[in-house]
């Protein structure tokens, strides 16, 4: 795997310098936005993949909750095979389908609800133990980087598009702050508290932050809001060479994203590892100074 | 409209939130490796 690490930093490196070029040389301009649209490359592609890591942060916290008692690890396996199952029917129901969104696909939506059972036994499988944990916080550190993005670059391209940087009581600018807040509230929980429940307490959180995350990408949908509406997956009219360049955007954005989590995932296994070796020392310490105190501590008899 | 000003801006914030996000992994990372080296010469 080591060997991997190099090989694919390069690939990544070679797809995210296409990707640029393809954003500022290829993609034509926007007749109304001129330049400045080209942020979207960035922007768009940064919460998309902030959005998948929030939902591996959820789909690894609900497995750690889960995996607390053998029960519980059954009921919660029952309940996503039968999210998944119900859910791809009720997509394809008339009485559902008029509750969609305008332009949004069934089959779009029945793809998404079948990631959820596809996600929890992927990870359930590849990452068992304590390994769901340190996934959770990987996926939730990168996350958090990428939504700053977002909130950077947001404000950045509505300055010269609207003429403010920050529409307040805009409701998808205001749940990205806060799904933005949960996470980093859910990363210094983690940093600062030593109790044995910190894990849990961790996970139960993830779950209540990644609800935020289907108000905010459905909030342009469900509201009116002064965010731009969905130009692709939403009856949308994205020109097809801006979607190809975004397209190829967001791959290099996930391949960087998988780089940086592969990183920070080893680094959390170090950290464990460091702490355990700290914990078996003090502990070697504690008890070599016991046995020294035995003799002094007996009474003579 | 000038707005190129705006599109640098917003590449260069990107990618320096990437670069000090990075910064911080190697920081963390050769900090535990002097640490492990410190423990594996205490034993």
């Amino acid at each position: 795997m080591k060997r991997l690490f190099p090989i694919f930093s390069a690939i990544t490196a070679a797809l995210l310098a296409y990707a640029l070029y393809q954003a500022l040389v290829v993609a034509p301009t926007d007749a109304l936005q001129g330049d400045v649209y080209r942020i979207i490359y960035y922007h768009v592609p940064s919460a998309w993949t902030a959005f998948l890591l929030f939902f591996i942060n959820f789909i690894a916290s609900i497995q750690y909750l889960a995996s607390a008692k053998e029960s519980t690890q059954k009921a919660a396996k029952w309940v996503v095979i039968v999210i998944g199952a119900v859910g791809v029917i009720a997509c394809f129901l008339p009485q559902v389908q008029h509750l969609l969104p305008t332009g949004m696909r069934p089959s779009a939506v029945a793809t998404t609800v079948l990631a959820i059972p596809a996600f929890y036994f992927f990870v359930g499988k590849f990452f068992p133990g304590q390994r769901l944990d340190v996934l959770a916080v990987t996926s939730a550190e990168v996350g958090v980087v990428f939504c700053t993005i977002v909130l950077v670059t947001g404000p950045i391209w509505a300055r010269p598009v609207w003429g403010i940087w920050w529409a307040p009581g805009d409701i998808r600018l205001t749940s990205t702050l806060v799904l933005w807040l949960i996470y980093v509230s859910y990363l210094v929980l983690r940093r600062f508290s030593n109790s044995a429940q910190t894990q849990m307490l961790a996970a139960a959180l993830a779950v209540f932050g990644a609800l935020d995350v289907p108000l905010v990408y459905f909030s342009i949908w469900f509201f009116r809001t002064q965010h731009p509406q969905p130009v692709i997956g939403g009856g949308g009219s994205m020109d097809p060479r801006m979607l190809h360049v975004l397209v190829i955007s967001w791959m290099a954005f996930l391949c960087f994203a998988f780089l940086v989590c592969w990183s920070r995932f080893r680094l959390e296994l170090l950290h464990r590892e460091v702490e355990e070796a700290h914990a078996m020392e003090s502990l070697v310490g504690a008890g070599a100074a016991a046995k020294a105190s035995i003799p002094l501590n007996r009474s003579p008899k | 409209m000038n707005s190129i000003k705006f599109l640098y801006a917003a590449y260069i914030a990107t990618w320096a939130i990437h670069a000090f996000y990075i910064g911080t992994l190697v920081r963390r990372f050769s900090r535990l490796r002097r640490e492990m080296k410190e423990l594996g010469k205490g034993k």
